[in-house]
């Protein structure tokens, strides 16, 4: 954990209950007022297999709020940080240049560039953690496939599907630590 | 025979600069890329003749190279600007230094070559109004800085010297540093962004000065840096394809892949074996001295960056 971070927020969706309704997509969007034409959420489908046999999965994927980020590493004025509180990456707008050095850098392309200027993702919706609310995404998932929450806490739905499912992270030959989970 | 394991990704985003295909800079990185390494090159090449005691022989690279550098530099500040997404934050990049960030480290390197080469830009804008007969350079308060600036000659020479070489490096560390790009993810960039930022710098000269004597000077030390540069390209495929998968993948791109074509042709080929050739045979008497190849070796320097920067958006780390 880096230093004079509190907490460890993660998140991570199950893949034996992800639909791909995309409609954790589109709270996202309303709740952070994402502009037209951009996402912090979406959805990915993988396919793999020997016909007949193929095998489909679906998750919901953001941001990994990676433990070793990439983007905040590279960002050369602060914008992309680790908010100390709950070990999440973050973005300063009023400090971003547009210089899309974060976006080069993160391997799984979580970012976009905002109409205003500054580079955007996906918050975690700390803004409603902080208050004690599920994340928008977390809320309105109607098979109840995602869990935010903090990984430090043996108690959280988070800790409890990573200890007693299999986990995965995306792309783990990055190297990045992710705090994003597909659990099965 | 046994099918072969069917793997296709698809996904609902649909971001600008990210999907379908990732292509987040432009033409201005590129641009900034080269006139940063032609910048280094005319420093490094200035610093070197006063160094070594070559002014005379040397008399357009050491009297007009840093002079030249600071509208070259600020070209490639000003494509730099335009690829900034919010460019009313600019000054942003001065709020902080991150060691950890070649972009914030890069950005200091900028400001720091800008006022160093001032100081030999001054000296020669001098020498030339004093040729001239100026009269406001023979003012006290512009005589004094003169004599000033002529004592700190060697000084300021090393302080152009190192700073060059960290500017040309940097412009390819600014690239290798991105762990995410394959392509880029290569140590052996910095060099090769040196290297190739001095013999564009070289070829500018060769190309500008009106003497025989440095011309033929310079052009045969280009030749040496086009060999280093072909070395330091063969060493960066290498690397990549002797590397895990993703490093393969990206070697691909330019052994058979979408990029061989403009790779071999316009960076290798007409960017560093025709000029080398064009050069070689003028030297030995065999064809006539054209100022071609030097073109050459300048389109070539832009065109490494260009087909650089776009393949490395072309794939990331598992695909």
């Amino acid at each position: 954990m880096p230093a004079g971070v509190n907490k460890r927020l993660g998140m991570a969706v199950n893949l034996n209950r992800c639909v791909g309704c995309s409609a954790c997509a589109i709270a996202c969007k309303s709740e952070n007022n994402v502009p037209p034409g951009r996402l912090r959420r979406w959805i990915h489908e993988k396919t793999a297999g020997r016909f007949p046999d193929l095998k489909m999965q679906i998750w919901s994927e953001s941001c990994m709020h990676c433990e070793d980020a990439p983007c905040v590493h590279s960002c050369p004025t602060g914008a992309s940080h680790v908010d100390a509180a709950t070990g999440t990456v973050q973005v300063h707008p009023e400090l971003c240049t547009g210089c899309k050095a974060c976006m080069a850098s993160c391997p799984y392309d979580a970012r976009y560039v905002h109409p205003d200027g500054y580079i955007d993702k996906c918050t975690l919706c700390v803004h409603k953690l902080e208050h004690g609310e599920e994340a928008a995404c977390q809320s309105i998932c109607p098979t109840s496939a995602i869990a935010v929450g903090d990984l430090d806490d043996p108690t959280s739905e988070i800790s409890r599907w990573l200890r007693d499912r299999n986990a995965l992270v995306r792309k783990p030959e990055a190297g990045t630590k992710p705090k994003f989970f597909l659990v099965e | 025979m046994q099918q072969e394991i069917f793997v296709e990704e698809v996904s609902t985003r649909q971001n600008p600069h990210v999907d379908p295909g990732l292509h987040f800079w432009g033409w201005e990185v590129p641009v900034y890329l080269f006139f940063g390494g032609l910048v280094a090159g005319l420093l490094v090449l200035y610093a070197a003749a006063e160094l070594t005691g070559n002014r005379r022989k040397l008399p357009f690279s050491s009297r007009w190279g840093p002079f030249l550098a600071l509208p070259l530099l600020g070209l490639g500040l000003f494509a730099l600007f335009l690829d900034l997404e919010y460019k009313s934050h600019v000054l942003r990049f001065y709020g902080t230094l991150k060691l950890r960030s070649p972009m914030s480290w890069g950005s200091w390197i900028l400001i720091l070559v800008a006022v160093a080469a001032l100081a030999p830009a001054w000296q020669s804008l001098c020498t030339e109004g004093r040729r001239r007969g100026w009269a406001w350079l023979r003012r006290p308060a512009w005589r004094n800085l003169q004599r000033f600036l002529n004592h700190r000659r060697k000084s300021m020479a090393w302080l152009n010297l190192s700073l060059g070489v960290a500017l040309g490096i940097y412009t390819g560390i600014l690239l290798s540093s991105l762990a995410a790009r394959p392509v880029w993810s290569s140590t052996i960039l910095g060099p090769l962004f040196l290297i190739s930022g001095l013999s564009t710098g070289l070829a500018l000269c060769a190309w500008l000065t009106r003497s025989k004597l440095e011309r033929h000077f310079l052009v045969r030390l280009d030749l040496i840096l086009i060999a280093v540069e072909l070395l330091f390209l063969s060493l960066w495929l290498f690397g990549l394809s002797s590397g895990g998968e993703a490093a393969r993948q990206a070697a691909q791109l330019f052994l058979g892949g979408p990029y061989t074509a403009v790779f071999w042709t316009l960076v290798v080929g007409a960017g560093l074996l025709v000029p080398a050739l064009l050069e070689t045979m003028a030297i030995l008497r065999r064809w006539p001295e054209t100022r071609v190849g030097l073109a050459l070796i300048l389109v070539g320097g832009l065109m490494l960056r260009f087909v650089l920067v776009d393949a490395g958006q072309a794939m990331g780390i598992g695909g």
